[in-house]
């Protein structure tokens, strides 16, 4: 403290020549590991495949090819698309899009129900929801499986209470997916809506009510556009992770739910892998997400204007 | 005389604690009423309980015969100012004025025309399309007018409404809303803890404390005849003196003051023995031939009149105000003073 002014003018300018070395750690993390890989992930996915894995310093386009183009089994038909890859994009999307749909639907209440709670039961609350995140994904992921299979909790309390005769196959299918990342991640759905309700006002819709509007046009009038910024935050935490997610369709959907995650996933296992291609995959995903980031921004700043 | 809202032994309880002790009203129609009290005397809960954001434990509040105890907020014709404006901040002005007729379903062209007179009515037809993050305190303030009045409600409640602004745009929003109620028709309801809002403005005033209505009247009733010593000494400056009655009949009283001088005056007190007895510190002028004495302590510069901090014979204090006129002899401290009583300056107290 003794070195440092007491105005505040000269705070304030000393603040300011500290600003650098104090970002420098920040830089550095942003720079090592996250500009620098994503660069790595787009130089390789120039390259060409080496033979066990890895990649050879060649320049080629091969890897797009092989998303976007087939020429037949062995090569020698004439060039047409490729849907393979595009129905797996399509089926991750549609996966992810359905996610973050069930979990909006269910996290909104939750949030409304966590932050109407008298403010000292709040944290009680917050700490239920966060409880799931003190052990690991996979782990969560196992254990999910075991509810699920045929002779599962699951399915012998539905069989129990007499609601079925015979086990739901739910393991090995979309739906199992469909629950996996739902359960992943509802809570990133939760916190920024409660968020932005525990700011809301409830003047707000006391004052609605007053001028005659009954609960459903309460919440569309005024709630909705007030915890607006939380619900489109809160999609974007569900719905980004859950289109690059691997967990859950490979341990819960087998070999017919493949999504994004598990194809980037294969690419770089052992010497069956194809590093360029794993990358140009990753590469594609990220312009798509990063598509999907701008038309959420240019829909923020409209809805703000 | 028409009554709007007539409120028939009103109980709110929180719990353990009782907000609302059992009040009984009635709001004449086309009347500026004032409920009036410090903060958690109950006059913003019995205002709530009239909007229906508050349920009543116990009683009835009649909307022109109408008991809407049971009524959802938004099926009660009244329409609430609310102390902090409550705009809403993703609505322009005018759409925040349209509001509750969108909700009432009148369809878009009525609605904006109506919605653009009432802002005319509050002189804010130029800032229509603004936001309300946009406008200074007191223009929300009339945004916050004009969207309750624009449904046309029964009754407008108007919580603190004024508190939020600074004194110069109080005093003028003071004139200006008493015009706008005269020029509406609408029975206002208003909630304030400022006397002098209350005064300036009411036709009738019921000042209340700890969960009761403590008076009804018009604003010189409240402070000319309080009936107990809470409203004598919460509206305007009073001093009390323990007096002892001799005799009680119709509203009258003769007692004797601590100097052993008699006085007939007003009373509220309906028994003999000890009271209170009020006496303003205008009501009293300075002379050798009072009918109390006292020593002058301090002599308060004021401006317009001047305030003489005194002590009476038996030892308590007594404030009296003085004009500031050429004329006026100013007592040094430490002088002994006679004090007259003008005719109606006393009034004795219930408690």
């Amino acid at each position: 403290m003794a070195g440092l002014p007491r105005d505040e003018a000269g705070t304030a300018a000393s603040y300011a020549s500290l600003a650098r070395p104090l970002l420098l750690p920040t830089w550095l993390i942003i720079g090592v590991f996250l500009l620098l890989p994503v660069l790595l992930m787009v130089v390789y996915s120039f390259l060409t495949k080496e033979f066990r894995g890895g990649v050879e310093w060649t320049f080629t386009l091969a890897a797009y090819e092989q998303f976007f183009v087939t020429r037949g089994l062995f090569g020698d038909e004439p060039p047409s698309i490729e849907w393979t890859y595009i129905i797996i994009f399509w089926r991750s999307i549609w996966q992810a899009a359905l996610a973050t749909l069930l979990c909006l639907v269910i996290g909104f209440p939750t949030a409304w129900f966590i932050a109407t709670r008298p403010p000292q039961s709040r944290g009680i609350w917050l700490f239920l929801i966060t409880i799931p995140y003190w052990v690991n994904l996979l782990i969560r992921t196992v254990s999910l499986r075991f509810i699920l299979r045929d002779n599962g909790p699951l399915n012998d309390a539905l069989i129990v209470t007499g609601l079925i005769d015979a086990p739901l196959p739910i393991l090995n299918s979309d739906v199992a997916v469909q629950i996996g990342l739902f359960y992943s991640y509802l809570p990133f759905m939760v916190l920024p809506i409660y968020a932005a309700v525990e700011r809301f006002e409830f003047a707000l819709s006391e004052a609605a009510a007053d001028l005659y509007a009954n609960r459903w046009q309460v919440m569309l009038h005024v709630v909705l556009p007030a915890v607006r910024p939380g619900i489109l935050a809160g999609t974007i935490l569900v719905f980004i992770p859950a289109l690059g997610a691997f967990l859950a369709p490979d341990l819960l959907g087998g070999a017919k739910a493949f999504m994004i995650g598990s194809l980037i996933d294969e690419q770089f296992r052992g010497s069956q892998g194809n590093w360029p291609f794993g990358a140009a995959i990753s590469v594609i995903l990220m312009t798509l997400v990063l598509i999907a980031l701008f038309i959420q921004a240019r829909a923020a700043s409209r809805g703000a204007s | 005389m028409d009554v709007a809202v007539s409120i028939r032994n009103a109980v709110k309880r929180y719990g353990a604690t009782t907000a609302l002790a059992g009040v009984s009203l009635d709001i004449t129609n086309n009347a500026f009423f004032t409920l009036l009290g410090p903060s958690g005397c109950g006059k913003t809960t019995l205002l709530r309980m009239i909007a229906g954001f508050e349920a009543a434990s116990e009683g009835e509040i009649l909307l022109f015969g109408q008991n809407i105890v049971d009524l959802e907020p938004h099926l009660r014709p009244v329409n609430t100012v609310f102390q902090n404006y409550a705009l809403f901040p993703h609505m322009s002005v005018i759409d925040n004025v349209a509001f509750g007729l969108r909700m009432k379903g009148v369809e878009i062209a009525a609605r904006r025309a109506k919605a653009g007179r009432m802002l005319e009515l509050v002189h804010l037809s130029a800032l229509a399309d603004r936001l309300p993050s946009q406008l200074s305190g007191g223009q929300q303030q009339r945004v916050a007018l004009a969207r309750a009045l624009a449904p046309e409600p029964k009754v407008l409640l108007l919580d603190e409404p004024l508190s939020a602004l600074d004194l110069k745009l109080r005093q003028a929003m003071r004139v200006e809303l008493k015009q706008l109620q005269e020029e509406t028709g609408i029975t206002f309801l208003f909630v304030t803890h400022d006397q002098d809002e209350a005064l300036a403005m009411s036709d009738r005033i019921a000042v209340m404390s700890q969960g009761l209505v403590q008076q009804v009247g018009t604003a010189r009733d409240i402070y000319e005849v309080p009936v107990n010593r809470f409203v004598a000494e919460f509206i305007g400056e009073t001093n009390l003196i323990d007096v002892e009655v001799t005799r009680v009949s119709d509203g009258m009283a003769d007692l004797v003051l601590p100097s052993g001088q008699r006085l007939r005056c007003s009373s509220a007190a309906t028994a003999t023995g000890r009271h209170a007895l009020s006496i303003r510190p205008e009501r009293v002028t300075v002379t050798p031939d009072g009918q109390l004495t006292a020593t002058v302590e301090r002599v308060v510069y004021m401006g317009s009149d001047l305030r003489l901090l005194t002590r009476l014979e038996g030892g308590r204090e007594f404030t009296v105000r003085i004009q500031n006129a050429a004329r006026t002899a100013v007592p040094e401290p430490g002088a002994r003073i006679g004090l007259k009583l003008e005719e109606g300056a006393a009034r004795l107290l219930a408690d």
